[in-house]
C-alpha cells in the first residue's frame, strides 16, 4: 500500500511572527522556515506504517514556493521513498488555499492511487484546519481528523480522535484521509547518512497547470493587524494580595 | 439572506452555550435556520428553537447521524445548501470535522474560526496563533463558516420557532462509529465556564494535577492544562487550551505552573481577567496576567484554596 503525505512549509514553530505595520500581512523575508509540526508528526507515522510492514511505499508532496524543496528533502531524509513538489511561484507571502491544495492533492492520488493520505490536522501559518477535510471530501472517501492512535489492517483504518469531549474512535474503509494530532508520535530526526542519502531519492516537479487546477485565490485578504496587546499587570507580593485584588478590584470571586 | 446553522449536539443533547454563542455571529448574517442532526434529538430541536435569533429549525433524527460522522453529515448539509447562502457552525472539534468537507463538495473556500462579521461577505480571523488577525472576503457564492465562541456572547431565550422534520439522504458508509471515551465530570464545561484553572508543567505529576482540581472546584471554575502537561500524561487531551486545543475566554483564568508558550497563550489571552502563579519570575505568562504571584505553587495553592473560604 502506498501512503501519500503531504507537507507544507510554514514560518519555523519557535519564530515570534511579525506583522508588517503596512497591513500587508506577516513578514516571510529572512525568517527561519521549517516543516509544518503537525506534516512531521504525518511522516513519522507513515514510516512507522513501512517499518511495521504495512505501508511498501512513502510518497511526500508539497505544494508550495520554489524553497517548499527543503521541507520535502527533510522528508526524505527522514526516511520517505520519493517526492513531489507542485511549484507556486516565489513569493513565500503567497499562500495557495486549502481548497486549491486539496484539488491538487486530488489529482495525485488520482494518479498514485494512495490506500492512505496522512496529514496534519492545521497548518500553524494560517490556522485554517481544513485541507484534509477538503481532500476527503473530493475523494469522496472517509476521513479520521485529529487523530491520535491509527491501526491499519485488512482494508481498514481504525483511528482515535481527539474531540472536544475527550476520545472518538472510528473505523474508514480505505482509501481514506487521516489527519494528526500532536500526541500521535514523536517524529525522529533525519540521520547524517539519510540526509546524503536523501539526494539520491526521485524527486518530481511539476506546476499546478500540468494538473489542470486553478489556484486563483476565493478569499481576498484585505488586511492583517496585530492583535490588541494585553498590558503586564502587577506582581503581588502574597496570597493574601492575591485574594484582595480578586475580591475588591477585578470582582471575580 | 439566510443561514444554515449547524447546532452542535452531544450525542443526542443540545451543547446549547455553543450553539447559543454562534447564533450571535449567524444572526448578523440574515435569517437564522437551525439544523439539529443527530439520533433522538426532537427535543434539542425544540430547545433550539427556542434561542433568540433562530426563525426555523430542521430536525434530521437518525441513526446516522448519531455520532455526528462527517460523512453523512456532510451530505445532508450539501442536500440543504440551496436555499442558503450562509453555513455556520462553531469552530468545535465536530464542526470543524464537517463544515470544510462540506465546502470543498459545493467548491467552495473554508472560512475557520471567524472573530468578526464586518459585512455578509467579510470576516476577521485570528492566523499564527493569534498573533495576527486577518480580514477576509469572500467571492464565493456560499460561505462555508465556523465561529470561535471565545469571541461571542450566549443569546437567550426568544419565541419558539417552528420545528419541521427532514429525511435523512444516503449515507456514503465509507466511515462508522466504534466507540467514544468520554470523561463524565460535574464540572463546568471548558469553553463555556465562567473561570478556569490550568496547570502547566510545573505541576510536576498527574497526581499533583488534583491540586489544581481542587482549586477549580472551589472557584467553580473548568479545569484546563498546557499542552506540556497534556503531553506529559498529567491531564487528558481534551482539557488542553492553546492553539491547537481549546480557546477560552472566561472572565477569570488562573494560570499555574504554565510558563506561557505563545501555543498557549493563542488559547487564553482575550480571558478578562488573567492571573499566573509561577516559581519563575521571568516566565512570560507575567507579561500577559494581571495579577502575577512569583512562588511556589506547592505554597500559594494550598494557601489560596485555604484563604478562599
Amino acid at each position: 500500500m502506498k501512503v501519500l503525505v503531504p507537507v507544507k512549509r510554514v514560518i519555523d514553530y519557535n519564530v515570534k511572527v511579525r506583522v508588517r505595520t503596512d497591513g500587508s500581512g506577516v513578514d516571510l523575508a529572512n525568517v527561519k522556515m521549517s516543516m509544518n509540526p503537525f506534516d512531521e508528526i504525518a511522516v513519522e507515522e507513515a514510516l512507522r506504517l513501512r517499518e511495521s510492514g504495512i505501508a511498501s511505499e512513502i510518497i511526500a508532496v508539497s505544494v508550495g514556493v520554489r524553497k517548499a524543496q527543503l521541507v520535502l528533502r527533510t522528508a526524505l531524509a527522514m526516511g520517505a521513498d520519493r517526492a513531489i513538489h507542485i511549484v507556486t511561484g516565489d513569493d513565500p507571502h503567497v499562500d495557495v488555499e486549502p481548497l486549491a491544495v486539496a484539488k491538487i492533492l486530488h489529482r495525485i492520488v488520482q494518479q498514485e492511487q494512495p490506500g492512505l493520505v496522512l496529514m496534519g490536522k492545521q497548518a500553524i501559518d494560517n490556522d485554517l484546519n481544513a485541507t484534509g477535510q477538503m481532500l476527503a471530501g473530493l475523494m469522496a472517501c472517509g476521513q479520521a481528523t485529529f487523530a491520535s492512535e491509527l491501526r491499519v489492517d485488512d482494508g481498514q483504518a481504525t483511528a482515535t480522535r481527539e474531540v472536544d469531549g475527550g476520545l472518538q474512535v472510528v473505523q474508514l474503509t480505505l482509501p481514506c484521509v487521516v489527519t494528526v494530532d500532536l500526541r500521535m508520535n514523536e517524529p525522529r530526526y533525519p540521520s547524517l547518512p539519510n540526509i546524503r542519502k536523501a539526494r539520491r531519492k526521485p524527486f518530481a516537479v511539476h506546476g499546478p497547470e500540468d494538473l489542470g487546477v486553478d489556484i486563483s485565490p476565493r478569499l481576498n485578504i484585505l488586511h492583517t493587524v496585530e492583535p490588541p496587546a494585553r498590558k503586564a499587570g502587577e506582581i503581588l507580593s502574597t496570597v493574601d494580595d492575591l485574594v484582595a485584588k480578586l475580591r475588591d478590584e477585578a470582582e471575580v470571586i | 439572506m439566510a443561514v444554515l446553522l449547524v447546532a452542535e449536539l452531544n450525542g443526542s443533547s443540545l451543547a446549547t452555550d455553543l450553539t447559543a454563542k454562534t447564533i450571535c455571529a449567524a444572526r448578523q448574517l440574515g435569517s437564522v435556520t437551525a439544523l439539529c442532526a443527530s439520533e433522538g434529538c426532537e427535543e434539542a430541536a425544540e430547545e433550539a428553537g427556542r434561542l433568540d435569533g433562530v426563525d426555523k429549525v430542521l430536525v434530521a433524527s437518525d441513526g446516522r447521524y448519531g455520532h455526528q460522522l462527517a460523512e453523512p453529515t456532510a451530505e445532508l448539509i450539501v442536500a440543504l445548501s440551496s436555499e442558503f447562502e450562509h453555513i455556520v457552525g462553531p469552530a468545535s472539534t465536530s464542526a470543524q470535522n464537517i463544515l470544510p468537507r462540506v465546502a470543498a463538495l459545493l467548491d467552495v473556500m473554508m472560512i475557520s474560526d471567524i472573530t468578526a462579521v464586518i459585512d455578509d461577505n467579510t470576516f476577521e480571523r485570528p492566523i499564527y496563533a493569534g498573533n495576527a488577525i486577518q480580514t477576509v472576503q469572500s467571492i464565493d457564492h456560499h460561505k462555508v463558516i465556523t465561529v470561535r465562541t471565545a469571541s461571542y456572547d450566549a443569546v437567550g431565550e426568544g419565541t419558539p420557532a417552528p420545528v419541521v422534520a427532514i429525511e435523512p439522504v444516503a449515507d456514503p458508509g465509507s466511515s462508522s462509529w466504534v466507540e467514544d471515551r468520554v470523561a463524565a465530570s460535574d464540572r463546568p464545561e471548558l469553553t463555556s465556564a465562567r473561570a478556569v484553572v490550568s496547570g502547566g508543567r510545573g505541576v510536576g505529576s498527574h497526581d499533583d494535577f488534583e491540586l489544581i482540581e481542587k482549586l477549580a472546584d472551589k472557584l467553580g471554575a473548568a479545569v484546563g492544562a498546557s499542552r506540556a502537561a497534556v503531553d506529559s500524561g498529567f491531564a487528558p487531551n481534551d482539557w488542553q487550551v492553546g492553539q491547537t486545543g481549546k480557546v477560552v475566554a472566561p472572565d477569570l483564568y488562573v494560570a499555574i505552573g504554565i510558563s506561557g508558550a505563545i501555543q498557549h497563550l493563542a488559547g487564553m489571552k482575550d480571558s478578562k481577567i488573567i492571573v499566573a502563579i509561577n516559581k519563575d519570575g521571568e516566565a512570560p505568562i507575567f507579561q500577559v496576567a494581571d495579577y502575577g504571584l512569583v512562588a511556589d505553587l506547592f505554597t500559594a495553592v494550598p494557601e489560596l484554596i485555604d484563604k478562599l473560604d
